[in-house]
């Protein structure tokens, strides 16, 4: 496997994950318009939202209950997913392609990445 | 303004955003910003929340396209998002110490100098260096990209000075909740010498991996809401798909032209805003 070929890979599956981000957000964004079209909105003061819509588990809750909120963040969940999955990607392809340095860097960003991810958590 | 209205007029907005964010390898969220905070009056926090959102459809979304092309190059990017992810985390941690309005300022008065560079001192395609130095070929960072018909060999220079512009690109997009393509671009293609359009697409195969650095702080702190993230993540989107098929086919004298009034504009919005103490 060369580089080329490799990076194809991981360019198709971050759009395939990007598209499927987008379905899901389209999905939660439908089902708020039908519900809340003609509400006035206003967004000048910022007040965090509820707190389910801001955690991991409480986002894969409302989704899974088809709350139109809780569906869009769970694609924009999926979406930030896909630069983590990217990293993943080259990692195993560097492994494949036995290039012990570029195994190392992708496992540094990788560290980074999940220490970062863990904090917000 | 109803719902509806919110919501379409943000989908139009952030189509532009997406189609100059993959045009420039900026990212759409240095348009999004100061357009819903300025003409939409949205607070900054729901800006920058939707922002970062755009930072990364734009970069995952664009990728594949790039790729297929053979511009971006995975060991530059990888290697180089040591310094943004680092840079990323204690971006994030300095904007709680930090005055963001300070740092507004000086950012945007370091855009208007690369924006001149980026406008008026180009060094031609023909004058990038065909050998890598020293730290480039240990690293391997060279490699060969299409250009008329046949594929030209690069050489990759001046490694640590990119590393550090790559870090200061991290810390300001977990600082601001930009994807700081801008800084990325200037590092790699001022600074490291690598042919313009593999700098533009590694910068944007780059900045998700950034600003998913930063993602989870912003979520749990509720600065993504998900009726202004919506919007922006699907017009966005849309427009990205357009600007890459616009890069590919484009003129790299031309590209400079838009990247450099691009930031030239960025720089303007961030001096205002800085100064009047609305980032």
């Amino acid at each position: 496997m060369d580089d080329q070929r490799l990076e194809t890979i991981i360019g198709e599956l971050l759009r395939a994950g990007v598209l499927l981000a987008a379905a899901v957000v389209l999905a939660g964004g439908v089902l708020y318009l039908v519900g809340d079209h003609s509400r006035h909105v206003d967004y000048k003061v910022f007040v965090p939202g509820p707190e389910p819509l801001r955690t991991l588990p409480g986002i894969v809750k409302l989704a899974a209950s088809l709350n139109a909120e809780g569906l869009i963040q769970f694609g924009l969940v999926l979406l930030i997913a896909t630069p983590v999955a990217r990293v993943i990607l080259a990692l195993a392809g560097f492994q494949l392609e036995r290039d012990r340095m570029y195994v190392v860097v992708s496992l540094i960003v990788l560290a980074v990445l999940v220490f970062s991810l863990m904090r917000a958590t | 303004m109803t719902a509806l209205e919110f919501t379409l007029v943000v989908w139009v907005i952030s189509a532009l955003a997406g189609f100059l964010g993959a045009l420039t390898g900026l990212g759409g969220g240095v348009v999004v910003v100061p357009v819903l905070t300025l003409a939409l009056g949205v607070d900054i926090k729901y800006a920058i929340g939707a922002s970062l959102v755009s930072v990364i459809a734009t970069s995952s979304g664009a990728a594949a396209a790039y790729v297929r092309e053979g511009f971006s190059n995975i060991r530059i990017g990888m290697l180089l998002e040591i310094a943004t992810t680092i840079g990323a985390v204690i971006g994030a941690y300095l904007a709680g110490v930090t005055s963001t309005h300070v740092i507004a300022i000086v950012f945007g008065v370091v855009l208007i100098q690369a924006a001149y560079q980026s406008v008026f001192k180009a060094a031609p395609e023909g004058a990038r260096p065909i050998e890598s130095d020293r730290l480039g070929r240990f690293f391997r960072l060279g490699s060969d990209y299409p250009l008329e018909g046949h594929r030209q060999n690069y050489g990759v220079r001046n490694v640590p000075a990119g590393f550090g512009l790559m870090f200061g690109a991290g810390a300001l997009s977990g600082l601001l909740g930009i994807g700081s393509g801008a800084v990325k671009v200037i590092a790699m293609d001022q600074a490291m010498k690598i042919p313009f359009k593999v700098s533009t697409t590694t910068s944007n195969f780059m900045i998700g991996v950034t600003a998913a650095a930063s993602a989870g702080v912003y979520l749990n702190r509720g600065y993504i809401d998900p009726a202004v993230a919506m919007p922006v993540m699907l017009g966005v989107l849309s427009g990205a798909v357009l600007g890459t098929r616009v890069l590919v086919r484009a003129r790299v004298k031309t590209l400079r032209l838009v990247f450099g009034f691009v930031i030239l504009a960025l720089a303007i919005e961030m001096v205002i805003n800085g100064a009047m103490g609305r980032i």
